[in-house]
């Protein structure tokens, strides 16, 4: 058990130094820091002082070192288009996304979860059926789209719900959460909606399947066979086995949630990291852009250590030792 | 002759499927129109002369006030809908075709060669699967076109634009080829008849492409019409987010996000019909790849 | 007890319905075992499912009478009869390793089983399901009740799954090749333990298997069924010793005696068989190929082969806990013999074979073949002289062919790739004669290998080795996943292939009655070391070990009891 963690903790970080060396490549190789710091008005002798200062004629050995080490102390840089610190910028725009990220995993958690289950149980019922086409759609429909769609039907032809921004925040010392006010609440369900939907039917078909795959395995005809209630071989047996290889999947799926937001924010103008990282590709802002990667691969990571030992808690195997 | 084509468990099933059959039906003719754009479109909607402002704003032929030689209305320029939309579905199924593609030969290339030969090359390509897991895929393709940005002069990124996108969906849909692929190899790898043409002597190319690969291709072709979805959607998404293709050669996408202005408008089609094209196209590969999956996964059925 | 009347059930699928069963009848009484055996598509284990009411989907039962004392099992609805199973019928799954929930401890499962048919407290269930445990055979039980299932070894495993099944007090207990997955000393022990039980609680079992030697055994009644009708019902001793079924007889004959070695087997034809058509003077063109080269095949020289798979790290930076899988085996093949190897399962016979056919790469260890050094796997080049001396014929026919390869190209490869036959039509030739040798139409070559039943792929194997002229044949477990009168086949085959052709062979099986049949010599395997060589017939009369002795008295013998 010491010897998995500690494989999942080497592998983890190697992720990591990987995007890190990413984020510094693209640092340090796309555009040119010192032609976006100075003027047209700067002589050549400024430029080569800064290239010096800044340390871009050291090694790249060296260079990336230093990166890492600021990363690290938590230095982000500075953004070559507002030219304010990055660790702020993303700071500042980091709880819109997490609690957006966060309450459209839990929708589709919550409801597609459930809805893997029925229809893992009763294959061939009308509803089973109508909502296998219905995750059908779902997974085809552009993200975008359902934005669309959502705004178009609750914000313009209904008028119910806000289409844009956060509505009303409270902050809770450098946090700003829309979690604790009606208006923040109302302005959240749409993209919430949006974000999690794609999700939720990818959820389910992912229950479904395993859950129907566990229900022919061996074990769970032996329980059928010596007559334990079908609520227990359906809640007990069948679905704890299901879950496992539903955690790991969950845990990717994360990134997508990440990922996705991107495109949520935009749509509804979700004043979160997305919108940043938009705004940092239009505009050639590496920096921005570097940083963003690290971040984003270092919450993808945590998640799935964490559903790794989640694991670990779930699975005797892997937990007790064998022993005859 | 249909008798025996029945036998054949694939046409039996196909044959019994009627989302099957629809899907098939649709994504066919979605091909066709798009594939021969050039000769059954009614103008050619990158062709500035043929249209004009005086068209503009047209609704479809059946509403009021639209006009027959419009079927599906036109835009604020006066272009002909319909065909901005075969034009367009036909850009982004190639992009997408080309990327899956390109995704394709590199993911079940390294896939193919990690499951056989294992050991450290397995590891080295796993790991960096892993990285690629870390970026989602439309966070790989906003940062390929974010370097390329970077890299490559304004005129030249425009004129590349297509390349990019390309490589920015091919790039961010190879690991699933890539891990499948290297899936089915390793239990095919321990397999007797590959252990028997080991023990042959036989080389490890002919192994690999002539005894694993035709074993192997059932679930990557799940893999690829599931793909070949995607990227659409990427494509879609990419463009909608403006860093995509540009105005003035517009995929399904950018249709879509010129429509966006219109939301609000009485204008419905110039928003509605692209969006409902392109939801009908990928419900319609994803139905196809649904009935390969069932077809492969017999259990599921 | 339980009483079958003109059973028969009919399976629907795209083909149209078909019968798996038909109208068949039998009885169980309490503490009767009561054997079904059959070759697959017997229809067996249906039976064992309609009586519990657990046919698959597109199963039903068309017709018959079944009823469990005063219950018609027929009319119960879903409901009753899940209440019923476990309670009064309860069954035993084929392979241990998946038959339990893996999350879950054992002592959950018990309880939990327990307390669905019966009224009591947790601790009562507790104790029964402990009492039980012990009485099954497990050391330890108030301790190892608290283990999770993959903490026994199969075997134990196995007595778990029995306990899980008896917990709730059935009247009937129907197991479906209990035995199959286990080795032949648990396997004698997981017996005697059906047999108490039958014994002591008086539980009726229907023991389902393939394995005549098991129900010789065990049961007291057998019926021998055969594509879903009885062919013959009656006394174990009755039914094994006179068989009047042709059947049977048939059945019988080609189960290998432990007692003496045959010749060949006599296999009766029983009506209704179709024979394959062989055509001699195309097997002669074969024959004559193969003959070209003259002499018998090489002498093997092994000497002190060691093989070790790592283990799993103990701890973050502890030792590797490697796996000695062989330990300094030395053996010798006389040329042109039959070595015969047997060993229970992960005893390192097939790692033995596998090291031979450069597969896996030995630690230590020197091989020779007719005194020239047979390199091992990271040594051995691709154009190696001996990659096409050595064959090897494969335990599963279903995995051993490319499915997505004609028959033809898998013969045919060989040809090309050791440059045997420059001339393409020649090379097709030579695969459709080598066909019509090991007994198979001609136009077999044109099928792919799905088209084919387990024991003709197994005639196409052997035929592909066969077509590299090899010198030696390493045949490992060639017949243990074929019914037994194809079986008897096979080894008709390989018998009159080694004969003809002079093949240094090994032949690798667990099961003693086979290895009797084919070999000259024999050597017994266990954890990796040898623990006796020597002439078969002489082993056979008296093995040295204590090891070979236990493997020899644990082995089922069949019929000739009778």
């Amino acid at each position: 058990m010491v010897a998995y963690t500690a494989k999942r903790l080497i592998q983890s970080v190697f992720v990591m130094v990987a995007v890190a060396f990413l984020a510094f490549s693209l640092f340090a190789f796309v555009g040119d820091p010192v032609a976006q710091m100075t003027g047209v008005e700067t002589s050549p002798e400024d430029r080569a002082r800064l290239r010096e200062e800044l340390g871009l004629n050291d090694p790249v050995v060296v260079q990336f070192t230093r990166f890492t080490g600021d990363l690290l102390r938590g230095d982000f840089g500075y953004s070559f288009r507002t030219r304010e610190p990055i660790g702020e910028m993303i700071l500042s725009r980091l709880p819109a996304t997490l609690e957006l990220g966060t309450v459209a995993l839990l929708i589709s958690l919550v409801v597609g979860i459930p809805a893997g289950i029925y229809t893992a149980l009763r294959p061939r019922g009308a509803i089973s059926q109508s909502m296998l086409i219905g995750t059908l759609i779902g997974v085809s429909i552009p993200t975008f789209v359902i934005g669309i769609l959502l705004i178009f039907l609750f914000g313009v032809k209904l008028g119910w719900l806000p289409t844009y921004g956060r509505g009303g925040t409270v902050e809770i010392g450098w946090w700003r959460s829309s979690l604790f006010t009606a208006q923040g609440w109302r302005s959240l369900i749409l993209p919430a909606v949006t974000l999690g939907l794609f999700q939720l039917t990818l959820t389910m078909r992912l229950v479904r399947a395993q859950m129907m795959e566990v229900m022919r395995t061996d074990h769970i005809r032996f329980a059928i066979a010596r007559g334990v209630p079908w609520r227990s071989i359906r809640y007990r047996h069948a679905l704890s086995n299901t879950m496992i290889p539903v955690i790991t999947i969950i845990g990717l799926q994360f990134g997508g949630v990440i990922a996705f937001s991107i495109v949520t924010e935009s749509v509804f103008q979700w004043p979160g990291m997305g919108l940043l990282f938009l705004e940092s590709i239009r505009f050639v802002d590496i920096p921005v852009m570097s940083v963003y990667l690290v971040v984003i691969a270092f919450f993808f990571v945590l998640i799935n250590l964490a559903v790794d030992l989640l694991y670990v808690a779930i699975d005797p195997r892997l937990r007790v030792r064998e022993s005859a | 002759m249909l008798a025996r084509l029945m036998r054949i468990e694939g046409v039996w099933l196909f044959a019994r499927s009627p989302a099957a059959i629809l899907a098939a039906i649709a994504t066919v003719t979605i091909v066709a129109g798009a594939a021969l754009a050039p000769w059954i479109a009614p103008t050619n909607p990158y062709d500035l002369a043929s249209f004009s402002l005086i068209d503009g704003l047209l609704p479809p032929a059946w509403e009021n006030g639209g006009r027959p030689r419009f079927l599906l209305g036109t835009d604020d320029q006066g272009r002909d809908m319909l065909s901005a939309i075969l034009y367009g579905a036909r850009l982004s199924l190639s992009i997408a075709a080309m990327a899956m593609t390109v995704a394709l030969l590199l993911g079940v290339g390294l896939g193919l060669a990690a499951g056989y030969l294992g050991g450290r090359f397995d590891a080295i390509v796993m790991r960096i699967a892993d990285v690629q897991l870390a970026l989602p895929a439309i966070l790989t393709a906003l940062l390929i076109d974010g370097i390329s940005r970077g890299l490559l002069p304004r005129a030249v990124h425009d004129d590349l634009r297509i390349a990019v996108i390309t490589l920015a969906i091919a790039l961010s849909l190879w690991v699933n080829f890539a891990r499948t692929a290297r899936a089915s190899t390793f239990v095919e790898r321990n397999k007797d008849y590959v252990q028997a043409a080991i023990m042959m002597g036989q080389h490890p190319l002919r192994i690999m492409l002539r005894h694993i690969l035709p074993n192997i291709v059932g679930p990557l072709l799940v893999i690829a019409t599931v793909d070949l979805a995607s990227a659409i959607l990427l494509e879609a998404t990419l463009s909608f987010l403006g860093v995509g293709l540009p105005a003035d050669s517009p995929s399904l996408g950018t249709l879509i996000r010129i429509g966006m202005q219109y939301l609000l408008s009485g204008e419905w089609w110039i928003l509605w019909i692209p969006t409902v094209f392109l939801v009908v196209l990928v419900v319609a590969i994803n139905l196809l790849g649904d009935f390969l999956r069932d077809l492969f996964n017999p259990g599921m059925r | 007890m339980l009483s079958v009347e003109g059973l028969s059930v009919r399976f629907t699928d795209r083909f149209g319905a078909a019968m798996a069963v038909e109208d068949v009848s039998l009885s169980v009484e309490r503490g009767e075992i009561h054997g079904l055996v059959g070759e697959s598509g017997a229809g067996k284990s249906t039976i064992g499912a309609a009586i519990m009411g657990l046919l698959p989907a597109a199963g039903q039962v068309a017709a018959g009478r079944m009823t469990l004392g005063e219950t018609d099992l027929r009319t119960l609805s879903p409901v009753a009869a899940h209440r019923l199973r476990g309670k009064r019928i309860s069954m035993i799954f084929q392979d241990p390793q998946t038959s339990l929930n893996p999350l879950m401890t054992v002592e959950a499962q018990l309880i939990e089983t327990i307390l669905a048919h019966e009224e009591m407290t947790v601790e009562a269930a507790r104790r029964r399901a402990i009492d039980l445990l012990e009485e099954i055979g497990i050391a330890n039980a108030p301790a190892r009740i608290r283990a999770y299932p993959h903490q026994f070894s199969g075997g134990m495993r196995q007595r778990v799954v029995i306990a899980l099944a008896l917990c709730s007090n059935p009247e009937l207990i129907i197991a479906d090749e209990p035995t199959t997955a286990l080795d032949v000393a648990v396997q004698a022990q997981v017996l005697d333990l059906i047999r108490r039980l039958a014994k002591t609680r008086g539980v009726g079992f229907i023991l389902i298997t393939h394995d005549i030697g098991v129900i010789a055994q065990v049961s007291d009644r057998v019926t021998v069924l055969r594509d879903g009708r009885v062919m013959e019902q009656g006394p174990t001793p009755r039914v094994l010793g006179q068989p009047d079924h042709p059947y049977t007889k048939a059945l019988m004959a080609a189960v290998p005696p432990l007692d003496r070695r045959l010749e060949r087997f006599r296999l009766p034809r029983v009506p209704g068989e179709k024979m394959a058509q062989v055509e001699a003077d195309k097997a002669r063109e074969a024959e004559d190929w193969l003959m070209e080269e003259t002499g018998s095949g090489p002498a093997l020289d092994l000497s002190g082969i060691t093989v070790r798979f790592r283990g799993e790290r103990r701890g973050l930076f502890g030792p590797r806990e490697d796996f000695t899988a062989l330990d300094d085996v030395s053996l010798s093949v006389r040329a042109g013999t039959v070595m015969g190897l047997v060993g229970e399962s992960g005893s390192g016979k097939s790692t033995l074979a596998k090291v031979i056919a450069a597969l896996v790469q030995p630690a230590a260890g020197e091989m020779r073949l007719d005194g020239v050094a047979l390199p091992p796997m990271r040594a051995r080049r691709r154009a190696d002289p001996s990659r096409r001396l050595v064959q090897m014929v494969f335990q599963d026919p279903y995995s051993s062919l490319n499915s997505r390869h004609r028959v033809l190209d898998v013969l045919s490869e060989p040809l090309w790739l050791y440059g045997l036959e420059p001339d393409a039509g020649r090379r097709d030739r030579l695969a459709h004669a080598m066909l019509a040798l090991v007994g198979l139409p001609v136009a077999a070559a044109d099928r792919y290998p799905h088209q084919f039943s387990g024991g003709q792929r197994q005639r196409i194997a052997v035929a592909r080795a066969l077509l590299s002229r090899p010198g030696l044949l390493l045949c490992d477990e060639p017949t243990s996943a074929l019914d037994v009168s194809i079986q008897a086949q096979i080894l008709n085959l390989l018998k009159d292939m080694q004969a003809r052709f002079g093949l240094t062979t090994l032949f690798i099986s667990h099961n003693l009655a086979v290895v009797r049949q084919m070999s000259d010599d024999i050597a017994v395997l266990k954890d990796g070391r040898l623990v006796e060589t020597g002439r078969s017939e002489a082993f056979f009369a008296a093995p040295d070990a204590t090891y070979s002795r236990d493997l020899l008295a644990q082995t089922p013998c069949t019929g000739q009891q009778f």
